[in-house]
């Protein structure tokens, strides 16, 4: 049971530094609400449902997306990394501890965000949280994996949207329409690979 | 000795490459009938089909060949990923061109959503121009081998899963479907197909094997320019 004491240690250590210095939750649901409000004023009025269901999951990616840009900024400012690979524990243990960080981040900004958007547009039903909260597996699972090739490359912050936004585009997809079962292809088929290949995109920076 | 052997490959492939070409292109012209509906147009289709599934091929061996970065760690696979992914973009940005004439040609739109060949390339084209991206951001070495070599592994699989999810995504967004699979192809339209896409696979691997080429003698050059210094 090491490697899970070791992904809760690493998940811990995440939301700790979150809970002192507060510097990507407040941001990332400060940006979902401006993006609905946005939202509001870019549709014409009387828009219906399904059209305003469709900006719901831009904002989302997107909100997930300034998530993800935080995720390695502190390994990366303060040379974390290289303790972190030095540390006697499995390389993928660090990126599913950061995963299930960034899940917990993006899960906070949705609660407050899916209730905004019942009340600015129209109400959401049960199949639409169920699709959010498989949509988030899969963001978490790529996005972090993807997240740690961004931060070591010159271009950073710049880069990682568009390494990430053609994954995307599959989950919007699974979560416009509604289908649950090919967003849990998704996350089973892209968590294995990201957990697989994790290990290769630390151990030589 | 083994420098004369990749030299001569080059030239052989370079030669089998132009002689389907020309074999393809007097077939296209001259001997596969024109379609019943959409007349001379259509030929466009001897074209686009072969240039899209060569793309596939590309991005394939260069999915293939990052498999072995990982794997066995293979110095010499990340350049031949590298190129294949090139020039599988290079062929994507074929695809999305001819794809696009053909729509002109035959619904007159340069673009439409309901072609799922198409749908899936755009998707493809904007993940691997990101790989350029990624690659050119990176210091060359064992971290940038890896980290491509991951990248590449992800875009194969994306490809089964981004044309499910356009599948999919018809389904909400176009309630009709075009359909241009009418009839079967006779066998002069297979001959001509099956030749034209010999000719675009030897185009791949002569186009391969000289990016390669230079690649190689690039960072030769590299090396003994670091070494006189």
């Amino acid at each position: 049971m090491t490697y899970f004491s070791d992904v809760a240690a690493l998940a811990r250590k995440d939301l700790l530094l979150e809970l002192r210095a507060k510097e990507t939750l407040p941001s990332m649901i400060l940006f979902v609400l401006a993006a609905l409000t946005i939202f509001h004023f870019a549709l014409p009025g009387g828009t219906a449902h399904k059209a305003a269901l469709g900006l719901l999951w831009a904002a989302l990616i997107f909100t997930a997306l300034l998530g993800l840009t935080r995720a390695f900024v502190a390994e990366r400012e303060q040379g974390m990394f290289d303790a972190l690979v030095l540390a006697p524990c499995d390389r993928s243990a660090i990126w599913l501890g950061k995963s299930i960080a960034v899940f917990a981040f993006i899960a906070c900004a949705e609660v407050v965000a899916l209730p905004a958007f019942a009340a600015f547009f129209s109400g959401i039903d049960g199949r639409t949280v169920a699709a959010v909260a498989l949509a988030d597996v899969g963001i978490c699972t790529v996005g972090t994996l993807f997240g740690a090739m961004a931060v070591a490359g010159r271009a950073r912050e710049l880069l990682l949207p568009l390494l990430f936004l053609p994954m995307a585009i599959p989950i919007v997809v699974g979560g416009v329409g509604g289908y649950l079962w090919f967003l849990a292809l998704y996350d089973a088929v892209f968590a294995l690979l990201a957990w697989a290949a994790f290990e290769y995109v630390v151990s030589e920076v | 000795m083994r420098r004369t052997f990749s030299e001569n490959r080059v030239a052989a492939l370079g030669a089998l490459a132009v002689s389907l070409m020309t074999a393809a292109i007097a077939l296209i012209f001259f001997y596969a009938p024109s379609d019943a509906d959409q007349g001379f147009s259509q030929r466009i289709f001897y074209f686009h089909v072969p240039i899209a599934l060569t793309a596939y091929v590309c991005f394939s061996w260069g999915a293939w060949k990052a498999l072995r970065v990982l794997w066995k760690r293979d110095e010499r696979a990340d350049v031949e990923s590298y190129v294949a992914i090139h020039q599988g973009v290079v062929f994507g940005a074929l695809t999305l061109v001819t794809g696009s004439i053909w729509a002109r040609a035959s619904w007159g739109v340069w673009w439409s959503w309901g072609e799922n060949q198409l749908v899936l390339f755009l998707v493809l084209f904007l993940f691997y121009c990101a790989y350029f991206m990624l690659r050119f951001s990176l210091e060359a070495g064992r971290a940038r081998a890896n980290m491509s070599a991951v990248y590449a592994l992800f875009g194969v699989v994306l490809i089964p899963i981004s044309f499910l999810a356009i599948r999919l995504s018809q389904k909400f967004i176009h309630p009709v479907v075009f359909n241009r699979h009418g009839p079967q192809m006779s066998g002069s339209q297979l001959l001509t197909f099956s030749v034209s896409l010999a000719a675009m696979l030897a185009l791949f691997a002569a186009l391969y094997n000289v990016e390669l080429a230079g690649k190689r003698l690039d960072s030769h050059l590299r090396e003994l320019r670091e070494l006189l210094t």
